[in-house]
């Protein structure tokens, strides 16, 4: 007895540090680093724009003017401008956040879904269900992303609702890609093992053991997608198949502004720059979120 | 001595002890890739007719060398895998057959313990949660199985006070193998399987996990299954010895038997290959050349027989079968030259170990 | 003692990461020529750092090195460029514990060992072919002309870690490090790998640095043994006194945690607790929070590693004194 049992109190751990969960350490290595802050502050900055554009922006985003036509930045009463229907275009921009970051978190979201669900079924059960699962997915996942969100909009017809769910089936084989390489790891470990020599179902061993350990991985590659998503909603917009006049969006007001491409540059190169903005800071996000969750043993 | 007396530590009653596990001809092959078009499908046969059993509240050490079955042989007992053929009696009661005993019940009682204590821990769950999860799964309530699996948190040496909300990246080697052993006690198994459980640990912490293994076995009468290929650490914790090679027992008996009187000429090899610890008597010569052989193509015959210093032309015709050792009862070993009939020109000659 | 090959003088090793781990702290110790020194000591004690150190293998950026280090006159903190190329692998190189590691697999072994020989040397490819065969040959490989030209996966492992010992021996160094060679091996194969590295380590006359976690391995191949601790050298004695006079708590202890074959039937003379975080090491002796004699003394002041011929010391309260010992 006296061999084992005086055990010092735990070397390895400081007693004063606290045990904390997993999610807790990552926010906290988050929050010390300053690009994830900055990319976060930009980002919570333009979708409080969006959220609270009713509220915040200067004017109606449908009131035209003939008069008003494309005014320049810094024009009285116009901080931004106007566009080519002489609508405010900071009011425009605003009210734009709202359609384009739906278009670009939506298909995002709904396809961290389902393909977090498909990935674990088919990385769990494994075999030749699995095999079938991942060949047809493959077929889709040959295509590029481009050509594949145009071909499904095109084919279902524009509009709001159909441009989501483009973007999803877009999305949807990629994250079964990585949720199911993720699973087929974790399903080998010896936890697992463990697990089942206690007589688990497989049901509650996917619930506690595997879906913890899948979901870390997945939501970072999930993260990295909304950049792409963001964009790729814009570039249907822009080539008619998503929202329609005049709602505001910025891929729809980057193509409607082209005209004004000699006569006023500045001007119509706003809502790409905030496609830029956005979507650069969803990527710096998404890469310290990767490595604040990339924890030593 | 069908008493159903299955929560207490079954008492000593002298004589040689019930078995709690008796396994009959297990056998697993694995398909390798074919070598080419229309080839034959080779096989792995990492598990070959292995016979055994493990009486009550003793410790069977099972060594051997990479590839010799012996994990391969753990998990076919804990049906982590499908075995192609054999038989499970635990307990006088079949195994998943008919009438027998029903494997979620069977896996109640037998538990195991891997070798890396880091993987065998999901990192998202608290050491207190990982231990809780089995008696949950079966039924106990959550706050119960909490409450249970701090008091085996206590036993096992980790102060729950302490230890019970940390998660496995706060702990050392040792800590996390004590937390897999508290696991594997969770369910109040009958049978444990220590696959390398010391293996992967720290010298001076391997020493605490060892004792607090026997004083487990001593406090709940538990049995082992002990893998191990460190020959020192199987003799420590061993009752009985089985050793193997390339998929098949080439020498089983009691621990003292095994060390002290080997009768398999590989048995000596592997005994006479481990570190002296004493500079003035260091080893001069390898008792073995050459690494394992492949076990896709083992040899004819004995499968040692083309690393055997005494190895014969029999050797390569007939395969010996595992064979009592004349005036050592519970003493088995596959060599040829312990049966006088079998054409070996030394077979008979003592076996001076 | 004639002049050391290898003069090791307070070597401090820092990493700096997310915390700061003192993974070696002044260390010192020298080697002389033809001699094999065991590094004994278990995870997180530093042995495989000392190792690397010597090696230059650290990345400059995320550690801090201290000290000094001499192998035969030269200053190898240093070495840069070119010189240091031809030192790594010329002077002193490096058997690891994975073989399957240090080879790239896509080309043969034979190749290898063939442009290792060409990268210090100024020899043509024929010759430089005709030593790596030599090599092969050397660590007994058997068939070595079949096997020149397989591919590392083709070898068994004990059959890599030969190759292993032939591409590290190609460029004759001076010192060899070998970082548990053997750990990853079967016992029958293991056996032969140190009967191999003593019999070359003979023939050659080179000095052999030989880290294990293994006291019966370091026993099998070692003149002497420094048991490290903690980032720290804590004793050192010559092989056949370690193991019967250890004259610090910590061998003591790591000896008495040896299971062998006459502790069966009693519980083992474990050593409490676990190794200190390297970050957050005890002002005192790293080892007092487990030791069995300690002290106030010990939790308060760090005992500085004493010397004296053979043998270094540091313990306030060693098992043995020195008289007793010697």
């Amino acid at each position: 007895m006296s061999a084992t049992l005086p055990l010092p109190s735990p070397v390895a751990v400081s007693a004063a540090q606290p045990s904390r969960s997993y999610w807790a350490v990552v926010w906290r290595q988050l929050r010390r680093d300053p690009m994830a802050l900055a990319a976060g502050g930009v980002l919570l900055l333009i979708i409080a724009a969006a959220v609270f554009a009713p509220w915040l922006a200067p004017a109606d985003p449908y009131k035209a003017s003939m008069i008003k036509r494309l005014l320049p930045i810094g024009s009285s009463g116009f901080l931004l401008g106007t566009d080519e229907l002489g609508r405010d275009l900071l009011t425009r921009l605003m009210y734009g956040g709202r359609l384009s970051l739906l278009m670009g978190v939506v298909p995002v979201l709904a396809a961290f879904g389902i393909g977090t669900a498909i990935g674990l079924f088919a990385g769990y059960v494994g075999g030749k269900v699995n095999m079938v699962i991942m060949r047809v997915l493959d077929v889709f996942y040959a295509f590029p992303s481009v050509l594949l969100a145009v071909a499904i909009s095109g084919a279902l017809g524009p509009g709001l609702s159909n441009s989501l769910i483009a973007l999803t089936l877009v999305f949807v084989p990629q994250v079964v890609r990585v949720a199911e390489s993720v699973t087929i790891q974790v399903r080998q470990l010896d936890y697992i093992e463990a697990a089942r020599m206690s007589g688990a179902s497989a049901f509650s061993i996917i619930r506690v053991h595997v879906l913890g350990n899948v979901l870390g991985p997945v939501f970072v590659y999930a993260t990295g997608l909304l950049s792409v998503s963001m964009i790729l909603a814009s570039g249907l917009s822009f080539l008619g198949l998503g929202v329609k006049p005049p709602e505001p969006e910025w891929g729809l007001m980057l193509n409607t502004l082209r005209s004004a491409i000699y006569s006023n540059p500045w001007v119509a190169a706003l809502p790409g720059l905030l496609i830029f903005v956005t979507s650069i800071a969803f990527n710096l996000l998404a890469d310290s979120v990767r490595s604040a969750m990339d924890i030593r043993r | 001595m069908n008493t159903p007396s299955q929560a207490s530590p079954a008492p000593e009653r002298g004589g040689r002890p019930q078995p709690l596990l008796v396994v009959r001809d297990l056998k697993k092959h694995f398909p390798v890739r074919d070598s080419g078009f229309g080839g034959p499908r080779k096989f792995v046969h990492a598990v070959d007719g292995v016979n055994f059993s493990v009486p009550k509240g003793k410790t069977l050490g099972i060594v051997g060398e990479s590839g010799c079955g012996k994990s391969t042989t753990a998990r076919l007992v804990a049906r982590l895998m499908p075995a192609d053929a054999g038989s499970l009696i635990f307990d006088g009661e079949g195994v998943a057959e008919f009438r027998g005993l029903h494997l979620k019940e069977f896996r109640r009682k037998l538990q195991m313990v891997f070798q890396d204590s880091f993987a065998s821990l999901n990192p998202r769950l608290t050491i207190a949660e990982t231990v809780a999860y089995g008696p949950r799964v079966h039924g106990t309530p959550a706050a119960k199985a909490m409450q249970q699996a701090r008091e085996l948190l206590d036993r096992v040496g980790l102060d729950a006070a302490n230890f019970a909300n940390r998660y496995p990246h706060e702990l050392s080697g040792g800590q996390r193998q004590r937390v897999n052993i508290a696991r594997a006690l969770a369910y109040d198994p009958q049978l444990v399987i220590l696959d390398e459980a010391v293996a992967a640990l720290d010298k001076s912490v391997q020493a605490q996990v060892l004792n607090l293994l026997q004083e487990l076995k001593a406090e709940r009468g538990l049995t082992y299954l002990f893998i191990s290929h460190d020959l020192h650490v199987v003799h420590y914790l061993s009752d009985y010895v089985m050793v193997m090679y390339l998929g098949q027992v080439i020498e089983t008996g009691p621990v003292e038997r095994i060390y002290g009187h080997t009768a398999h000429p590989y048995t000596r090899a592997l005994l006479s290959a481990v570190p002296s610890m004493d500079p003035a008597r260091r080893t001069e010569a390898s008792p073995l050349a050459g690494d394992p052989p492949n076990p896709i193509n083992p040899p004819s015959g004995c499968r040692f027989r083309d690393r055997c210093p005494r190895a014969h032309a029999v050797c390569a015709d007939r395969a010996p079968e595992l064979a009592a050792i004349h005036g050592a009862p519970e003493h088995f070993a596959a060599c040829h030259l312990n049966d006088t009939a079998s054409g070996h020109p030394d077979a008979g000659q003592e076996f001076s170990a | 003692m004639t002049t050391p090959l290898l003069t090791v003088r307070d070597l401090s090793v820092q990493f700096h990461g997310n915390r700061v781990a003192s993974a070696l702290n002044q260390v010192s110790f020298e080697l002389g020529q033809d001699e094999v020194l065991g590094l004994l000591g278990e995870s997180g004690s530093g042995k495989s750092v000392t190792l690397r150190t010597l090696l230059r293998l650290h990345p400059a950026r995320s550690t801090r090195i201290q000290g000094e280090i001499r192998v035969g006159g030269q200053d190898v903190l240093a070495l840069k460029g070119r010189a240091l190329d031809l030192y790594r692998g010329g002077t002193v190189s490096m058997v690891f514990q994975e073989p399957g590691l240090a080879f790239d697999p896509v080309y043969t072994i034979g190749r290898q060992i063939t442009e290792a020989i060409r990268a210090h040397e100024s020899i043509d490819a024929r010759s430089a072919a005709a030593r790596a065969l030599q090599m092969l040959e050397m660590v007994q490989i058997p068939q070595a002309r079949r096997r020149f030209d397989a591919y590392p996966h083709e070898l068994s492992g004990g059959m890599r870690q030969r190759a292993m010992i032939a591409l590290a021996l190609a460029c004759k160094p001076k010192l060899l490090l070998a970082d548990e060679p053997t750990t990853a091996l079967d016992a029958t194969v293991q056996i032969q790998i140190l009967l191999l590295l003593r019999e070359l380590q003979r023939e050659t006359g080179m000095s052999v640095i030989f880290v294990t976690h293994d006291i019966g391995a370091a026993v099998e191949v070692a003149d002497r043994i420094a048991v490290m601790y903690a980032g720290r050298i804590v004793e050192q004695q010559p092989v056949d006194r370690i193991v019967h006079t250890p004259r610090h708590p910590y061998t003591e202890g790591l000896l008495a945690a040896t299971v062998g074959p006459e502790h069966r039937g009693q519980p083992l003379r474990a050593i409490p607790g676990s190794p200190p975080d390297l970050a957050a090491l005890p002002p005192g002796c790293s080892f007092a929070p487990r030791c069995a004699y300690v002290s106030e003394q010990c939790r308060r002041d760090r005992p500085p590693l004493l010397a004296a011929d053979d043998q270094a010391l540091a313990c306030w309260h060693p098992v043995r004194g020195l008289v007793e010992a010697a």
